[in-house]
């Protein structure tokens, strides 16, 4: 059965074509996917992402919880409304999912969960949770709006009361702040400035509706998709699940190793794949025609000379850059140019960071 | 419901056949198809001077959704390829019957003609889908 957003009426409004996503029916476009991706690269853009999931975890023993339950260490958080990036893992070093953790106090935290994912996740967390002092609240009844775009921040400012703008003033990356109604923080999934913002279903229309008035665009699903490529984020499911190793997915950044006697689900399993290190996570760019495409083959050279395949976790055109861009698993390898296969032929395509665009520029 | 010129013809894989009156058709892709692939970001198109078979995958319209081929309804030989793709392949979105067109195919065999469908038959059969 398939569940709509409070939006969905905004949605049919503005013309959006739906589409299934994961059980939520979603915008994937309102017209143009290449004009939406401009329009947060330029100017403002706002996506619809209320089908995420919000749980807030709250108790005497919240903090230690979550640094038992997550490859991040929560105890990095010490300025309330500080978020931290990172995977749930499962003891083989899976990842379960990806999520964003905000800070409110050391008994009150959020987390901000894919919906794809939804039932496992709270399912697990229930499981760890039964041996913590923990309440484990999902939060439905909010809703939230991704406001994206090197102009987003000043459109929100138009909207929001004196209360919230005093209360976003200065505020930094990655942290969130309750201010009357909404929850507004600076997190996003685009590489652009701009705000996430949660909100009870019951005003998130009006929100919406206000936004579009002072000129920000709405846009779908496709949009999102080649933004967060773009910008060398990860979607679960494609760049990485519970067969892939945080390592192997761009992930080994946000997990905590120190301090050492911190034991984490999945820690063992993830020293033991530290120490072999086989698979890389790069980034491809084809500078001629043709699009790479997600689970195409990726053939690199490894120290013994040898060709050795890895896959595309998710390929497609970057409107930004004009050139088709991806993201890669790949073994150990050598030199700077990878062979994809694609339709018919194979096309030489140069090997790099995973991450292509930054605040409307190339990377 | 998409735009379907009552003067063309068309085929079940979505692409569009117009009569030029000189033995030529063009060849483009139907606004439903358009609509269904998406925003375009490549058109590559066969060479002028190939012979195509009715049926031969002789071009792909490339989506940032996804690559899509392009079927030849008619048996002949290319002769011109529309070259504003190259640099402006949204027209395939915008105009799909003018500007959008791909490539014109001089018909070696006219019975084929007789296999494509009328605009109401298209009609019909994308609302079976």
């Amino acid at each position: 059965m398939s569940q709509q957003t409070v939006l969905y009426p905004q949605h049919v409004a503005a013309n959006a074509k739906m589409v299934d996503f994961h059980g939520w029916e979603m915008p994937i476009n309102y017209g143009s996917q290449l004009d939406e991706h401009h329009a947060v690269r330029q100017k403002s853009g706002m996506f619809d992402v209320s089908h995420m999931t919000i749980v807030d975890i709250q108790g005497a023993q919240a903090k230690t919880f979550l640094r038992y339950l997550l490859a991040n260490d929560v105890a990095k958080l010490s300025q309330a409304g500080k978020a931290l990036y990172g995977g749930m893992l499962n003891h083989e070093g899976g990842v379960i999912d990806d999520l964003i953790t905000y800070y409110f106090s050391e008994t009150e935290y959020r987390l901000v969960v894919n919906s794809a994912t939804r039932e496992k996740d709270i399912a697990w967390i229930q499981k760890i949770a039964a041996d913590f002092q923990v309440s484990i609240t999902e939060r439905p009844e909010l809703a939230m709006i991704a406001v994206q775009g090197p102009e987003a921040k000043a459109q929100c400012a138009k909207v929001f009361s004196a209360e919230q703008n005093a209360a976003v003033e200065g505020m930094k990356p990655f942290f969130g702040v309750q201010a009357g109604e909404l929850f507004i923080a600076t997190t996003g999934y685009t590489g652009e400035q701009g705000y996430e913002i949660v909100v009870d279903q019951s005003q998130v229309g009006a929100l919406w509706d206000s936004l579009v008035e002072v000129g920000v665009v709405p846009c779908g699903l496709g949009a999102r998709d080649t933004l967060r490529l773009e910008a060398g984020m990860n979607l679960y499911g494609q760049d990485m699940d519970e067969s892939v190793s945080p390592l192997a997915a761009n992930m080994g950044w946000t997990v905590a190793w120190e301090p050492s006697e911190r034991d984490f689900i999945g820690r063992k399993a993830l020293e033991a794949q530290r120490s072999q290190g086989k698979e890389v996570f790069v980034g491809l760019s084809l500078e001629e025609k043709g699009v790479m495409r997600t689970g195409q083959v990726v053939w690199v050279t490894n120290r013994d000379g040898e060709q050795v395949s890895g896959v595309i976790t998710s390929g497609t055109f970057s409107p930004t850059l004009g050139y088709s861009i991806a993201l890669a698993r790949v073994p150990a390898f050598e030199g700077e140019y990878a062979k994809v296969e694609m339709r018919k032929k194979q096309l030489t395509v140069k090997i790099g960071k995973p991450v292509f665009v930054r605040n409307g520029a190339k990377v | 419901m998409s735009n379907i010129p009552a003067e063309l013809l068309y085929t079940a894989s979505h692409e569009w056949i117009r009569d030029e009156g000189d033995g030529s058709y063009s060849i483009g892709i139907t606004e439903h198809a358009q609509e269904l692939l998406g925003d375009m970001v490549f058109i590559e198109l066969p060479d002028v001077g190939d012979d195509v078979d009715a049926g031969d995958d002789c071009a792909v319209a490339e989506s940032v959704k996804a690559a899509s081929d392009i079927y030849s309804p008619l048996t002949g030989e290319i002769v011109a390829i529309n070259e504003d793709l190259e640099d402006s392949p949204e027209l395939v979105n915008s105009d799909s019957y003018t500007d959008g067109w791909l490539f014109r195919v001089k018909a070696s065999d006219s019975d084929e003609l007789k296999a494509l469908l009328s605009a109401e038959d298209y009609a019909a059969s994308i609302e079976e889908e």
